[in-house]
This record gives structure tokens, sequence and C-alpha cells, in this order.
């Protein structure tokens, strides 16, 4: 039975978190975001000009998103270097997770091109990506309905957890997988996925454990671009 | 762009910089930081010149010796242009230029150097040897990324520990660190000189990056030897050009390592 987290958190509560706005400072917004020991940086270039053309958009902007890892960034063995089927879909994923929140229809036919790159990994980094993306464009001083938090949270055995680490992710007792982003201030989940298992009422706590967590990471996030602005 | 490259000539031909720097002056805002990814990289930092910023980190792994040296461990380079840190650099395999960074500033200067003692990566004589594999990446282009990249490079091998081996299970315990560092036998530090018109610079911004006719990044130990020189740009370079720019770099050089020195 796991009643004690390994490393002394209450069961809803998250890793330290902190954030920092224009660590890139070539690009248009940027912005590090840290849980625990996961480290995101995300830039924003563009909007700018698609090439090839064909992919281009007639009627918004293209969201690109770019998810990578650094090759020092696994606890395990080197991360070979180029894209994976995991970087991709995490890319996907994070374009869908943010496009909700932007007005993307103001600049038709260009392209927002978003990079991530984890420097460290101990678990949760699509959710840091997230995080970090976001603040980026709200460095960048895109128009946004709201900004986006994202946190996972899950089981192990029957007990509820928020911002799993490596070591809750390999529980032995086996553990479910929740990563969810939403938006702030308003019920907008835009991302959701799920590995393991998990009973629907339990889900239903779960997403409101979530939504809790991810107000606390919004804090966060706004208290970093307000330092960035006062700049 | 012309219109820039203009102006950055025709101030230097009175001596002066864009940002009132000296010729052969550094940013101000040099810094090293060790151990950025310390818990998962078995070394790391972040080298910061100025705007210009650049982060390394170390893996170990465990390989079969080469044929040609059969008692030593081996180190390899990669070096990453992110198109995070800059709008001029796009996605997928490393280009051209990264390839010459990481040729010309890792490999060369650093282990064709033998700055590593590779003797001392080597397990057992021709079964088991350490590979170090150190990768470099840009985290914000604002000129001069090729002095960034060998001083990070330089100083995550610093920060680096082994972690543990398991002969019996051949397997590397990357949870297991040990106190043990990489042996160092030198330092060697890549200073680029850039040449625009008659003038020599070091520390080039990106404007003058665009300026320059020819640069030369020349590799210096401790005591004052060469260890590696890569030339690039398109225009030409005298005996003489050269000579200046050796001294300048050896100079330059002593100032640089004190930053990692510590």
């Amino acid at each position: 039975m796991y009643d004690k987290r390994f490393d002394g958190r209450k069961m809803d509560e998250l890793r330290e978190c902190s954030a920092k706005v224009g660590v890139v400072p070539s690009a248009k917004g940027s912005a590090m975001f840290k849980i625990g020991n996961t480290i995101a940086i995300a830039a924003v270039r563009g909007p700018r000009n698609l090439y090839p053309k064909f992919l281009a958009l007639p009627d918004k902007a293209l969201l690109r998103c770019n998810y990578n890892m650094m090759s020092f960034s696994g606890s395990g063995d080197r991360v070979r270097p180029g894209s994976s089927r995991r970087d991709r879909e995490i890319s996907l994923i994070t374009q869908k997770a943010l496009e909700p929140v932007l007005m993307l229809d103001e600049f038709p036919g260009s392209v927002v091109d978003i990079f991530i790159e984890l420097l460290q990994t101990d678990a949760g980094t699509r959710c840091a990506g997230i995080c970090a993306a976001a603040m980026a464009l709200a460095d960048a001083g895109f128009k946004m309905k709201g900004l986006v938090s994202a946190v996972s949270v899950g089981l192990i055995g029957n007990k509820m957890l928020v911002d799993l680490d490596n070591l809750e992710e390999h529980h032995e007792e086996g553990n479910t997988d929740i990563p969810v982003a939403m938006i702030s201030g308003e019920d907008g989940i835009t991302l959701l996925q799920m590995d393991g298992f998990c009973k629907p009422e339990q889900m239903k706590k779960l997403l409101e454990l979530a939504k809790k967590a991810c107000s606390k990471i919004h804090e966060v996030q706004k208290k970093a671009l307000l330092e960035g602005f006062e700049k | 762009m012309k219109a820039v490259i203009n102006h950055v000539r025709s101030l230097l031909d009175k001596e002066i910089r864009f940002d009132g720097r000296k010729l052969d002056q550094y940013r101000k805002d040099i810094f090293v930081e060790y151990g950025i990814s310390n818990k998962s990289a078995e070394g790391s930092a972040r080298v910061c010149i100025g705007e210009t910023e650049v982060v390394a980190g170390i893996k170990f792994e465990v390989g079969v010796p080469y044929p040609d040296s059969l008692d030593k461990g081996t180190i390899m380079a990669g070096v990453e242009l992110l198109p995070l840190s800059s709008s001029n650099f796009e996605s997928g395999p490393p280009s051209i230029k990264a390839i010459e960074l990481a040729r010309s500033v890792v490999d060369r200067g650093i282990r064709e150097s033998e700055a590593i003692d590779f003797k001392k990566l080597c397990i057992k004589k021709g079964e088991k040897m350490w590979m170090v594999i150190v990768d470099v990446y840009s985290i914000n282009d604002a000129g001069n990324l090729a002095d960034a990249i060998g001083l990070a490079a330089m100083a995550a091998l610093k920060d680096a520990r082994f972690p543990e081996y398991d002969a019996k299970l051949d397997q590397v315990l990357y949870d297991k660190r040990t106190t043990k560092k990489i042996p160092l036998k030198y330092l060697p530090v890549a200073v680029t000189v850039v040449k625009i018109g008659d003038k020599f610079i070091i520390d080039p911004s990106l404007e003058e990056e665009e300026a320059m006719d020819a640069r030369l990044t020349v590799t210096t130990i401790e005591d004052g030897r060469l260890c590696a020189m890569q030339k690039g740009g398109d225009g030409v370079l005298t005996a003489d050009d050269v000579s200046i720019m050796i001294d300048l770099s050896i100079k330059k050089g002593k100032e640089l390592r004190k930053f990692i020195e510590k």
C-alpha cells in the first residue's frame, strides 16, 4: 500500500515549481519551467513565413510544436538525437493543448513555431513543456484566452496522487498516469491522456485534483510573467 | 543586412565596435555554471558569453575498444544548433555548421589533443572501455558560439563523475555515481579571431560574423602550445595574419581559461 510518498510529499502536493521568462533573448518569447528535477525551456518564433508554401493554412497560422529531450537529459542511457515516435506524439499533443487559447486566425498563411527542450527529466516532461510553452507564448505577447497549465495525476494501487515522479511512475504496485492540461480561469481541458487502469468515479476525483494542482501551477506561471514584464 | 555589414566595416576602420568594446575584448558578462542537469547527466555545464548561451552534458557508455587503440577509451562529441536558439537554425539532422563546430572545437580541440588521458578510460584491454559522450546545445545565439561551445564542453568534462559499472552484468549503473573524475591532462580553450578588412577582432557579435572576411579558431593549452586550428570564412589569410591571430588567441585563451580553472 503506497500511503507515504518516497519524497515525503502529501498525496495532492506538487513538487517544487519555479519559472522564468525571457531565457532565450533572441526569441520573441521564451520561458523556463521547472518542476522537481524536470526542467523544460521553450521559445516561440513567429508568426513567420512558412515554407514549403503548401503547408500553409488559408484561414489561420499553423502552430508547430517541437518537443525534444537533450541527449543527456535522461536518467539512464544517453537519449539518441533525432526525433522519436514519442517526441513526435508529444509535439502533437502539445500543439493541441495550446491551440484552443490562441487566436491564430490573425495570422493566416504563416507559422508560429514553439521549440521545447528538456534539460533534465524526472517524469512529467510533457506537462512541464506545455507550461513553459504557454508562458513563452504569453511572453511573446500573443493574445490568449487564458494561460495553459499542465500536471499529471494518477494512481498507485488505489491511492490518488498528484505530480508523479519517475520512481512513482515505475512503482511495483503498478500505476496509472494521467497528464492533464487546463485553461486558467475556465472549465477547459486541452490535454487528457491516460496510461493504466482507473475506475470512472476515480477519474472524476482525479480531474478535480488536477484542477486544483493546475491552479497552483498557474500562480507560479503568472508570477514569473509579471516579473518578466516588470523588468 | 548589407547596410549593417557596411556600417560594421566602416566603424572598424576607426577601431570602433558596435557595442563599444576594444577589438581584442570579450563581452564582459562571461559565466560558467556547473551541474545544470546534475540529476540526469553525469556532468553538465552552462556557459554564457554576453547573451550567447550554450549547455553541455556528459553521458558515459561502455563499449569495445577500437582495433587501433585496444588499451584506450574514447570521447564522442555532438553539437546541435537548436532552432530554439536562432531563427537562422532549422530543425532536422545537424547542419554543416554544427558538424564543423563539433569537429573543429570538440573533436580536434579536446579529443585529438589528448586532453583526456584515454588509457585511464580503458576497463579491460581489448574488451571494454569507457566512452565519454559530450553533447553541446545552443540556447541563444548572439555570436561566437564556437568559443562558448569549447568552454562548455571542457566545463562539463570537469564536472563529470563516473557512474558505477557492473562488469558481471555488463551494465552501467547510472543511479550509482562515484566520485571519480575524468582524468584531464590539459584544459584546451578555443578562441576565434575574426578578420574584417585589415582588423582582427575576437568574440564577434552576430553583425560582425556577417561582416567577416575570414576567421581562425585556435585551441591552445596552458603552456601556450596550439592543439587545434580551423580556418573559416570566404576570405584569405596571409602567413602574417595567421601569426597575429595565433598570438591573440594564446593571450585571450589565458583569460578565458580562468573561468574553468576553479
